[in-house]
């Protein structure tokens, strides 16, 4: 009987079973204690066809003496894909990572890796960099990048994981002289030495400036294009929408929202956005049957009527100099679902 | 001024006091410290000197000396050891009450031993002393194992003791988690490393200071090194139990401590604990460095040979394998 479930839910998409997991095991032919020569590209990695489930969690909920930082969450991620979690700050993104990571253990709920519980082979192929990082004192980038590489049965070689992370330059530097850009490179460095499957990533730009936060995309795209799995938290959503294939966005320790980027915006705004500044809109204005949001500083139209608001705007002489139309993004989303208010 | 410093104050107390299990150590360590000392040396003024007594065990052993005050005398049963133990400085004298005439032992080396054998004749005249068979020891060679080991055990204890904490701390020890290493393993390589430390620092004052005041081991060298290895070992298992766990600067340094003030004054740095109640052998017994020591001065003192320390060996060998594997057990990799 339960086989046969399990059939039901794999051809609706539902479940990874064990069978898959023991497919993917037998096509690499690889032990995980057995001894590989150093590849640069990925020997355990893509053990899975792409789009079949790595990862599975399963109403995940983690409960704290004084708050439930995650409430029930459910959701797969594939092979292959780039997996965001969304949210704002405190809507506990980074305890269902870190339940995800292994790190922390749910008060119920479970995650599966390959179909099985989280054990020692999730731990050879899964690269975590985590929000916050200490290393070890008194190395050098290339010291730390080996100390981390030592603690794995398979892997890149030092330096070529100091190619791709460019950190050639400061491969003799201690890891304390670094700036903020350069230490999540080295982060990341650490997190790929294993070659690994799976790939978490941790707010990894928060606190960088624009350039290493492009700095850094332009090496997760890489990483993508080498077909690894990524699981991301973040709240910046241009991050989000430039990275990730799917995305869940999460509030209160629960998921309000999942799907891919372009779906999720089409699903929720079937409209585009007009912005005026506010000043430049009279007060009769306000008075004109549109859906209108007043900000600090500007004032949003929501339509699906473009050219029918324009005429609208244009009759009741509001100058249009300042218009500017865009098409929603996930930060509207955002904002949209999770509220505007001040949390506290 | 007065207004940042008294900030800086408050705000450091609040943390203090905050911190229950480092206020509950700082509070709790210097009182267990008071009871310690009260139980080892409280009562009666503590003894000058330590005299064994040989008598017939029919009848009590009465002899004037034994009347004499600030002398502490214990019962000795047998011969043989108790002429080691003067040689040994265990004993400042050796008293034999089984003939009608008193012998004594005392060792030519020991200055307690002179005097006390200048106030045994002054009340018994008749008194005939007896050659100390065996070497004697003077009192720095018998000490001078007890420094070493002392040293050791603060290096063990707190060396890795802080270090994992600060680990700790700082989040690498969730970072390393995150990897495929056990808690043994990483606890194991910090024991390993700290143990190279040790023994380097140790072999440094064997030579140095040895050759000062012209130290020479009797026995092995290979084998007081042995018992260097495995004392170190045992000792920095020891301190990762307390490392294991706790991320409290204050707790952990109270909980070391706690742990070398008994081996302090129980595991036989200063003096020995011959006479002393049976309760507080035991528990010295139980504490690594008394094993250390025990047969660090057989092999260098006496020349003991591999068989008669086997026992010491195994005791530490055992307790390490205890230690990591509690450690390992109760071992934290992130603040809770």
């Amino acid at each position: 009987m339960l086989m046969s479930l399990s059939a039901v839910a794999r051809r609706h998409g539902l479940v990874c079973t064990v069978n898959d997991i023991n497919k993917a095991r037998t096509t690499s032919g690889v032990e995980p204690g057995a001894s590989l020569p150093a590849q640069p590209t990925a020997t355990n990695a893509v053990q899975l066809e792409h789009g079949e489930c790595l990862l599975k969690v399963s109403r995940l909920v983690k409960r704290y003496p004084s708050v439930t930082a995650v409430d029930g969450v459910s959701f797969r991620v594939a092979a292959g894909s780039c997996f965001g979690l969304l949210g704002p700050n405190g809507a506990g993104k980074t305890t269902a990572i870190e339940i995800m990571e292994g790190i922390l253990r749910p008060t119920s709920g479970e995650v599966l890796y390959r179909g099985g519980p989280l054990g020692r082979r999730f731990r050879e192929e899964a690269g975590i960099l985590f929000q916050k990082t200490a290393l070890q004192d008194f190395l050098t980038v290339r010291q730390t990048i080996a100390l981390f590489r030592g603690l794995y049965a398979h892997g890149i070689d030092t330096d070529e994981v100091i190619r791709l992370c460019a950190l050639e330059k400061l491969a003799r530097r201690d890891n304390r002289k670094l700036s903020g850009g350069q230490t999540q490179r080295l982060l990341l460095a650490v997190a790929l030495v294993n070659d690994p499957s799976i790939l978490f990533l941790d707010e990894p730009t928060t606190g960088l400036d624009p350039q290493a936060r492009r700095n850094f995309w332009d090496l997760v795209n890489s990483i993508k294009a080498q077909r690894k799995t990524i699981i991301l938290t973040t709240h910046y959503m241009d991050e989000a929408e430039l990275l990730c294939d799917e995305i869940a966005i999460m509030d209160r320790g629960v998921i309000i929202a999942q799907g891919a980027p372009r779906a999720l915006l089409r699903q929720h705004f079937a409209e585009v956005l007009l912005e005026l500044p506010r000043h430049e809109v009279p007060a009769h204005a306000h008075a004109l049957p549109l859906k209108m949001l007043t900000a600090a500083d500007r004032v949003e139209i929501t339509t699906d009527d473009l050219d029918g608001t324009l005429r609208m705007l244009m009759d009741a002489h509001v100058p249009l100099t300042f218009l500017r139309i865009r098409p929603p993004n996930l930060e509207d989303l955002f904002l949209m679902l999770t509220g505007r208010e001040l949390r506290t | 001024m007065m207004r940042r410093l008294l900030s800086v104050w408050h705000a450091r107390n609040l943390e203090f006091v905050r911190d229950r299990g480092a206020l509950l150590f700082t509070l709790v360590v210097p009182i267990g410290v008071i009871i310690g000392m009260g139980v080892i040396f409280g009562g009666a003024p503590r003894p000058l000197f330590k005299v064994g007594v040989l008598s017939d065990p029919a009848t009590p052993a009465q002899h004037a000396f034994l009347q004499e005050r600030y002398f502490q005398f214990v019962h000795e049963s047998a011969e043989q050891p108790a002429v080691r133990a003067v040689a040994r400085n265990q004993l400042d004298l050796l008293l034999d009450l089984r003939s009608s005439i008193p012998r004594y032992w005392v060792n030519p080396d020991s200055p307690k031993g002179y005097i006390a054998e200048k106030l045994l004749l002054q009340t018994d005249a008749r008194a005939q002393r007896a050659a100390v068979t065996g070497k004697p020891v003077r009192y720095v060679d018998w000490l001078f194992p007890g420094i070493l080991g002392m040293n050791m055990m603060f290096s063990c204890l707190f060396g890795v003791g802080y270090v994992v904490l600060r680990y700790r701390k700082s989040g690498f020890l969730k970072r390393l988690h995150a990897t495929p290493l056990s808690a043994f393993e990483f606890l194991s390589a910090q024991v390993l490393s700290r143990l190279g430390l040790t023994l380097l620092v140790t072999l440094i004052l064997y030579v140095g200071v040895g050759s000062i005041i012209h130290f020479e081991s009797v026995g092995s060298i290979a084998l007081l090194a042995l018992v260097g290895v495995l004392g170190a070992l045992s000792m920095i298992a020891f301190g990762l139990i307390i490392a294991a766990r706790f991320s409290s600067e204050e707790l952990v340094g109270g909980l070391l401590n706690l742990l070398t003030w008994p081996m302090m004054l129980l595991s036989g740095i200063w003096f020995s604990l011959e006479g002393s109640p049976r309760w507080l052998q035991f528990t010295a017994g139980l504490l690594p460095l008394t094993h250390v020591l025990d047969a660090a001065r057989a092999v260098s003192l006496d020349g003991a040979g591999m068989a008669s320390i086997a026992p010491d060996l195994v005791y530490l060998t055992a307790t390490t394998l205890l230690f990591l594997v509690l450690g390992a057990w109760s071992f934290r990799w992130r603040i809770e």
